[in-house]
Parts: C-alpha cells; sequence; structure tokens
C-alpha cells in the first residue's frame, strides 16, 4: 500500500474535479460561500470513504453484471444518512445546499471511485483513497468559494466568520464583481482553476522536452 | 387544467432556470457530449424522454406508496426513502428503455448507443424527479415539468455543441485548451441566459 501516492494522486496528479473532471455540478453550483464549499466537501469526503469501504467489503459478493445497481444503492443510503444527520444538526447547511445534498448520490467522483477503485482493492485501501480524494474535491471547492466570494461580494469566510455569519468584509460590496456570484462566473471560475493546474502540471514536462531539443 | 400554470412552468424550465445555465443540473454529459451537434442533438432527446418518464413514473410512486395518508395515517412516512427509492426507478427505467430500443428500434438504439446508460448518472433526472417533490407539483404539472426540463437541456447542449464545434478551429491560450476554454464557452452562454431571468409570466 503506497499512502503517499495515493495523497498525491488525490489532491494533485488525479485530482478528481480538476483533472479527472468529474463531479461538475456541485462544483459550479453551490460555491458561492465558504460555508456551503465546506459543508459540502466534507459531506462528500464522509460518504465516499463509507461508500468505498462498504463496496471494497462487499466486491467479491456482488455480481459483476448487476454492479452499478448495487453500488447506486449503497451510495444511495450513505447519502440519505447524511442529508437525514444534516437535516436534524445543521438545518442551515441543508437548507442552503438544497437539492444538491440528494444529488451526491449522482456525483460521479462516488461512482467513479467505486467502480474504478474500490471495486478493485482492499478495504484500508479503499477507506484512504476516499479520504485523499474527498479531500482533493473538498479543496478545489473551498478555491473556488474563496475565489467567487472574495471577487464577487468583497467578504471572506461568508457563513462561517465574521457578524451574523455574513463573512469578513476584504473590501466593499461596491467594488465587487457581481457577475461572479452568478452562473457564469461558476463557470468562468472553475475554467481558470482547471487552466492554472494544466499551466502547472504541463510546467515540468515541458522543461524536460526543451532539454531534449536542446540536447538534439 | 389551467393552461397558464404549465405555460409558466414550460417557460421555466426551457429559458429562465434552464437546467444547466442556471441551476447546474446535468453537467457530466453537458460537457462530454458536446463535441458534435449530432450527438448531442440525440442525447438531448433521451435525456428529455428519460426526464418525463421518471416524472411520470415516479410522482404515482411518491403520492400513493412513500408518502399516502391511507398507509401512513400517523404521518409516519416513508419520505425518507425518497432518494434510494428514486435512483432506484430511474436506473431500471433507463435500463428498460435500453432494452426496448435495443428490440424494436435497433437503429435508434446504434444512434444513441453509450450514451443510454450514462442518464442514469445526469443529475437532472434525479434533480428533476427531487424538484418535483419539493414543489409539490400534481401528476401534469410533474410531467410538463419533466419534458419541458428536457427540452431546456436539449437547447442548451445543442447550441453548446454548435459553439464548440468551431471552437475547434480557433486558437487560445496553451494552458486553457481543451477542457477550460469549453466552460468559458458555456459560461459566456449562461450569462446570455442569464438575461431571461427578468422575465416574469404572468404576473
Amino acid at each position: 500500500m503506497n499512502i503517499k501516492q495515493q495523497f498525491k494522486e488525490g489532491l494533485i496528479t488525479q485530482n478528481p474535479v480538476t483533472v479527472q473532471l468529474l463531479g461538475m455540478c456541485s462544483v459550479l453550483a453551490i460555491t458561492t460561500s465558504l460555508f456551503n464549499g465546506v459543508g459540502m466537501g466534507l459531506s462528500v469526503l464522509v460518504i465516499l470513504t463509507l461508500s468505498n469501504i462498504f463496496i471494497a467489503a462487499l466486491r467479491k459478493i456482488i455480481p459483476n453484471k448487476i454492479r452499478i445497481a448495487c453500488f447506486i444503492v449503497v451510495i444511495a443510503t450513505f447519502v440519505t444518512v447524511v442529508d437525514l444527520f444534516l437535516k436534524a444538526y445543521l438545518k442551515e447547511l441543508s437548507a442552503s445546499l438544497g437539492v444538491f445534498i440528494p444529488l451526491i448520490v449522482v456525483n460521479c467522483i462516488i461512482l467513479g471511485r467505486a467502480e474504478s477503485f474500490a471495486s478493485k482493492n482492499s478495504i484500508a485501501a479503499s477507506a484512504i483513497d476516499g479520504i485523499f480524494q474527498g479531500l482533493g474535491y473538498t479543496i478545489v471547492l473551498v478555491i473556488m468559494c474563496v475565489v467567487r466570494e472574495l471577487l464577487g461580494g468583497g467578504t471572506f469566510g461568508g457563513g462561517l466568520l465574521g457578524e451574523g455569519a455574513k463573512g469578513i468584509t476584504i473590501f466593499p460590496a461596491e467594488f465587487a464583481v457581481a457577475g461572479l456570484n452568478r452562473p457564469v462566473g461558476g463557470f468562468l471560475t472553475l475554467a481558470c482553476v482547471i487552466a492554472a493546474m494544466q499551466y502547472f502540471l504541463n510546467k515540468p514536462k515541458k522543461k524536460t522536452e526543451k532539454k531534449e531539443e536542446v540536447a538534439q | 387544467m389551467d393552461w397558464k400554470n404549465l405555460l409558466t412552468i414550460a417557460m421555466g424550465a426551457i429559458l429562465i432556470n434552464n437546467f444547466i445555465f442556471s441551476q447546474f443540473l446535468g453537467i457530466c454529459p453537458f460537457m462530454g457530449v458536446s463535441k458534435s451537434t449530432d450527438t448531442a442533438s440525440g442525447m438531448g432527446l433521451a435525456v428529455t424522454f428519460v426526464m418525463g418518464l421518471a416524472s411520470a413514473v415516479c410522482w404515482p410512486i411518491n403520492h400513493f406508496i412513500l408518502t399516502s395518508e391511507t398507509l401512513f395515517p400517523d404521518g409516519n412516512n416513508l419520505a425518507f426513502m425518497q432518494t434510494i427509492v428514486y435512483i432506484l426507478v430511474i436506473a431500471s427505467l433507463v435500463q428498460f428503455i435500453e432494452m426496448f430500443l435495443q428490440k424494436s428500434m435497433p437503429s435508434l438504439y446504434t444512434a444513441l448507443g453509450v450514451y443510454l446508460p450514462l442518464i442514469t448518472t445526469n443529475c437532472a433526472v434525479l434533480g428533476v424527479v427531487l424538484q418535483n417533490t419539493q414543489n409539490s407539483y400534481n401528476f401534469i404539472e410533474s410531467v410538463a415539468y419533466g419534458i419541458t426540463g428536457g427540452l431546456g437541456f436539449l437547447l442548451a447542449i445543442y447550441l453548446f455543441a454548435a459553439v464548440r464545434e468551431k471552437l475547434e478551429y480557433s486558437e487560445c491560450p496553451k494552458a486553457f485548451e481543451g477542457f477550460p476554454i469549453a466552460l468559458v464557452t458555456a459560461g459566456l452562454l449562461a450569462l446570455s441566459f442569464g438575461g431571461f431571468s427578468g422575465l416574469k409570466l404572468f404576473g
């Protein structure tokens, strides 16, 4: 088992959002305040880890032909558990995420990890994979939230910090780009995040290519 | 039936609250299957069909079984099972449609190909069913919302695919190549759809 490699894959080289391009819907829709982003990220992390553990444990029992249906039932069960938990203890989060909590069922990240990792690996490895992939997802959500909130409303940490949990004002709202809070801002911010990721991932490759060219 | 109400639902689902551009439901197939207008329109039609059918099937299940007042007179109903039941209904529905098309309409089946099973994990389908429940629509409203929501998806994915075909021939910064520039395109389309948000019908 290679924890270090799994850590690097989950957070950078195989990041579920910026490299595997999965689970776009929630990333675009709910990243308007830090509270939403952290809440959604942690919910997905918990569900992903639990469903990975469960599917890895059941991987020898589940028949190959109906495996997708079985995965979905396992995932839907955990999503319902988390949904009920949030409704009971974190009402505000549940209200502001709305339909996107039950929609974690069809979040491709979870089904994708179940299919490509948990159904082939041991329970411990799957659990660690779930945690790191979930962390990778959470980090992207947090980056998106911070950028959109700061440039779109001039605040930081909405829902978590500041007076009445409205966030700490960095600069007055009239200087902000209001469009970033709207759908278009989600698309543009994600585009920039992925572009930055591609730029940094390709940088070392380019250097070696250049060296090769010089050598030739 | 109140046609004004239905028209409001339809315009809302197609233009004002478009599933892709203002609700962010179904982004995965929207990004994945939009490289050419042919596959995009095939996918859009298939999604429309499944969304309409899923709305029609899930409404009676929710109304007569999960939240039925005759079965559960004390109010301890099975509403918490909604997510699980809905996703199972959608998965089996997609499987059933796949088998049906394979037997009776092989030409359409081959045209849709791999996209058909992918509809199961399309958040737009589960999203529309969940919203029907949340908004407590009646049967006709649910089906209308499902079908028009699907048509909105079709419109969005077709427009996007048409732009994306042209995008192949244009140059853009290296880091933005491929997926990011497609996202920027989608963002601009979302901006133009944002213009509908002020639209108000009857009122």
